[in-house]
């Protein structure tokens, strides 16, 4: 026994394994001595000799700004911009295709509209589902994307050209504009005949609670709204005047809304997207939109 | 206690860690040996030709027999081609080889140990290379003894290089299962880019296989091996396990004494304290201490045994695959038993037989052909200007079969509604039509448009079936068409 320690007196080899005991003991009952390798212990060591040199080598240490930066220069923030960069890579050679594809046939070639698809809807909820949401169902006042009813024409040319241009976007010259007047705000109408033209706009789309104006609503609306919206109510997308009798309210069909709208006129903005996306993002876009159903 | 025991613990002195004992395995030959031998050639070969086995899948399909592809997210085996969402054959799998090993625990101990484990099967490998270069254990023990020599250095060297190229080998071999193995050879050899990880993998494993077999050895099932703790659980009275016969053995003599002994009509035990048993060990175990961790029931004690035995002019099998109870019964003038048809046998069996026939029959039945809907979470309905309500799914069909298949695809339980797929358009008979391509799943838009205004609330369920055109083969999924 060369080890001296307070149990020494206590170590003694146990007689059925030949194993000298640890010293330690509770209650009669002894601990076996079986060490571990030596090489275990060298492994042990390796491992701390490893931690040692990955503190040098990447940034570990936290410091009051920031960390230690690491010899070897690595930061999270440019692996992410490696990774983004080897996707951009993989993704080249089908966007090169959609580049060059006239934007009419995307949607006839399936791998091109499955990767459009894929292209357009990042696009979307990264820049366009704020205002028309992430499945791009609208709002009280930003369109429902999905449906057949559309301002600027639901067109393949014609959503490509309101995605670049925007919707009363002054700093693009291309931009969609129309105004419509504030006829109550501005005293071109009364508040009463505001509220008949309202009723009549309501009956036209037959709505079930819509009350009828006689006929002093329909001179109103002929008057004043039919240049835009038509005689009918039917909407005008030269000048982005909305059908006025489908079953499709931007802002809502309630008098009140409708009544508001007649007092208020004007509309919503939209951003112009040329320059700030590309144009094969665009044109994917245009795709992703036009094929979520409503697209004509 | 002998004082090899005393060695083999190391800690005497009561030393927190115990130095590495080097074993040197004495060469043997014998029924086990040759056995062992003819594992070893036998999954050794396996594993570094395998890769290059072909088979003929059809055009698009790789024609690589076993085939891990990571990139497309494919196992193949043979016949059989693994879908990511069919992994749980693989799951299968691991529990009948979990299984497996019980089994043959139950019969015979150890037997993955001594023969089929690759620590096992490299490890023989490598003590063959370095018996060939510098000679049997009782050489390289005198070599280690003595003094450097260039000779020395030379076979040091060569042993070394020899091992590394095996490593080496082992380590390609591996890579040749996750890519067509004779393009990848022609391209690892040629240097062409982007086999960088492969080159990382082959690296790791040579070093992997450099240190477990050459360097490691008995450590990894003595200190590192789950195997042996568990192993010791599963075992029982009947299992057959490689024993010493103390009835037989014991009391230990000299060949001489022991003659003298039996001459006189006086008890003497067979064995003569040779030390073979213990000199042929690869775990450096004596065996006639009884079942330990550290003994991987080889059976080459049994051929050195037996060797002796046969020039002693002594019956053979004083060390054998037998039970401890069976010797303690023939010490009382019993019959010896042996029973490998018992519960836990027949449990074992049963279980490998159900799962594996339940695998095989579901491996059998499973279509070639999958069909998922996904309705639109946002929005769930679309109103049109007419006041018509829309929804909208996503489907994706997947052709497992090696050929480029077409599918109609209908819709049932929404009469009258009028049903449009994304970017295609219906064919002269109203037909809406898919095609997916060989060994692949197409995703399409699907839109549903019941005509008119509606004032209905009771959603209705609908059926989507894929059918396919020419091969009556068809599927369905079930999903619902909301108004509001």
């Amino acid at each position: 026994m060369s080890v001296d320690n307070l149990h020494d007196s206590k170590i003694r080899i146990d007689e059925h394994s030949g194993t000298p005991t640890t010293g330690h003991e509770w209650d009669g009952i002894e601990e076996l001595n079986t060490p571990l390798p030596r090489w275990w212990v060298w492994t042990f060591y390796a491992t701390v000799i490893w931690s040692l040199a990955y503190c040098v080598v990447y940034p570990a240490w936290p410091l009051l700004h920031g960390a230690t930066e690491g010899v070897l220069g690595w930061h999270s923030r440019a692996a992410v911009v490696q990774d983004i960069a080897d996707l951009q890579a993989t993704r080249a050679p089908i966007l090169a295709k959609i580049k060059d594809a006239p934007l009419d046939s995307i949607e006839q070639n399936p791998e091109l509209l499955a990767a459009a698809r894929t292209v357009g809807r990042v696009a979307f909820l990264n820049n366009c589902a704020a205002c028309h949401g992430a499945g791009a169902q609208g709002a009280k006042g930003y369109p429902n994307l999905n449906t057949d009813a559309w301002i600027w024409g639901g067109k393949l040319a014609d959503i490509k050209t309101t995605i670049e241009h925007g919707v009363r976007w002054d700093a693009d010259k291309q931009t969609r504009v129309s105004s419509m007047p504030a006829f109550g705000r501005d005293g071109i109408l009364t508040p009463a005949q505001v509220s008949d033209v309202a009723d009549y706009v309501r009956t036209m789309a037959d709505l079930p609670d819509a009350i009828a104006p006689e006929t002093k609503g329909e001179k109103l609306f002929n008057e004043n709204c039919a240049a835009c919206h038509g005689v009918n109510g039917e909407g005008n997308r030269e000048v982005g005047a909305p059908n006025l009798f489908d079953a499709v309210w931007l802002y809502g069909s309630d008098k009140a809304v409708v009544v508001n709208r007649v007092n208020q006129g004007g509309g919503g903005v939209m951003p112009a997207w040329k320059g700030r996306l590309d144009d094969t993002t665009i044109k994917a876009l245009t795709v992703y939109v036009h094929s979520l159903g409503g697209g004509q | 206690m002998s004082s090899s025991e005393t060695a083999s613990h190391g800690n005497a002195d009561g030393a927190l860690y115990a130095p590495a004992r080097k074993i040197y395995p004495k060469k043997v030959d014998g029924e086990f040996r040759r056995i062992k031998w003819g594992i070893q050639l036998f999954t050794l070969a396996i594993y570094y030709l395998l890769p290059f086995v072909r088979w003929h899948r059809g055009a698009g399909e790789p024609s690589q027999a076993v085939l891990v592809d990571l990139e497309h997210r494919r196992f193949y085996f043979f016949f059989i081609e693994i879908w990511p969402q069919e992994v749980y054959y693989a799951t299968g799998l691991l529990i009948v080889a979990a299984l497996t090993l019980f089994l043959m625990n139950a019969v015979a101990g150890r037997i993955w140990c001594g023969y089929m484990c690759p620590q096992t099967v490299w490890t023989d490998l490598f003590q063959m290379t370095e018996r060939w270069i510098e000679g049997d254990a009782r050489e390289r023990m005198r070599k280690d003894a003595g003094r450097w020599t260039l000779q020395r250095i030379r076979e040091k060297l060569a042993k070394h290089a020899l091992w590394l190229l095996i490593a080496w080998w082992t380590g390609g071999a591996w890579v040749l299962y996750f890519a067509d193995a004779p393009t990848l050879v022609h391209k690892l050899a040629t240097f062409a880019p982007g086999c960088g990880q492969a080159y990382m993998w082959i690296g790791i494993f040579t070093f992997t296989t450099y240190v477990l077999a050459g360097v490691m050895r008995e450590q990894t099932c003595l200190y590192m091996c789950p195997w042996p703790r568990i192993q010791a659980a599963l075992t029982d009275e009947y299992a057959l396990n490689v024993t010493y016969r103390y009835d037989r053995g014991e009391p230990r003599e000299s060949l001489k004494h022991a003659t003298l002994l039996r001459a006189q009509g006086k008890p003497a035990g067979d064995c003569v304290d040779c030390g073979q048993c213990v000199a042929v060990c690869p775990t450096g175990v004596d065996i006639r201490h009884g079942a330990s961790l550290g003994c991987i029931q080889c059976g080459l004690c049994i051929d050195a045994c037996d060797g002796v035995m046969e020039k002693i002019g002594r019956p053979s099998r004083l060390i054998a695959y037998d039970t401890e109870m069976n010797i303690e019964r023939r010490q009382r003038g019993q019959p010896s038993i042996y029973k490998p048809i018992r519960a836990r046998t027949i449990i074992y069996a049963a279980l490998i037989v159900v799962i594996g026939g339940f695998m095989l029959f579901t491996l059998a039945m499973r279509a070639d052909m999958r069909l998922n809907v996904l309705h639109d979470r946002n929005p769930l309905t679309v109103t049109l200007k007419d006041g018509s309500v829309r929804n909208a799914y996503t489907i994706r069909i997947s052709n497992m079969k090696a050929a480029t298949r077409r599918f109609t695809l209908e819709i049932a339980g929404a009469a009258g509604a009028q049903i449009d797929l994304v970017g295609e358009t219906a064919d002269t008979q109203g037909h809406l039509i898919v095609e997916v391509g060989v060994d692949q799943t197409r995703e399409a838009r699907v839109l549903v448009t019941m005509r008119g205004a509606h004032a209905a609330d009771t959603p209705l369920a609908l059926t989507f079936t894929a059918r396919e055109i020419g091969g009556g083969a068809s599927i369905s999924a079930k999903d619902v068409f909301l108004w509001r």
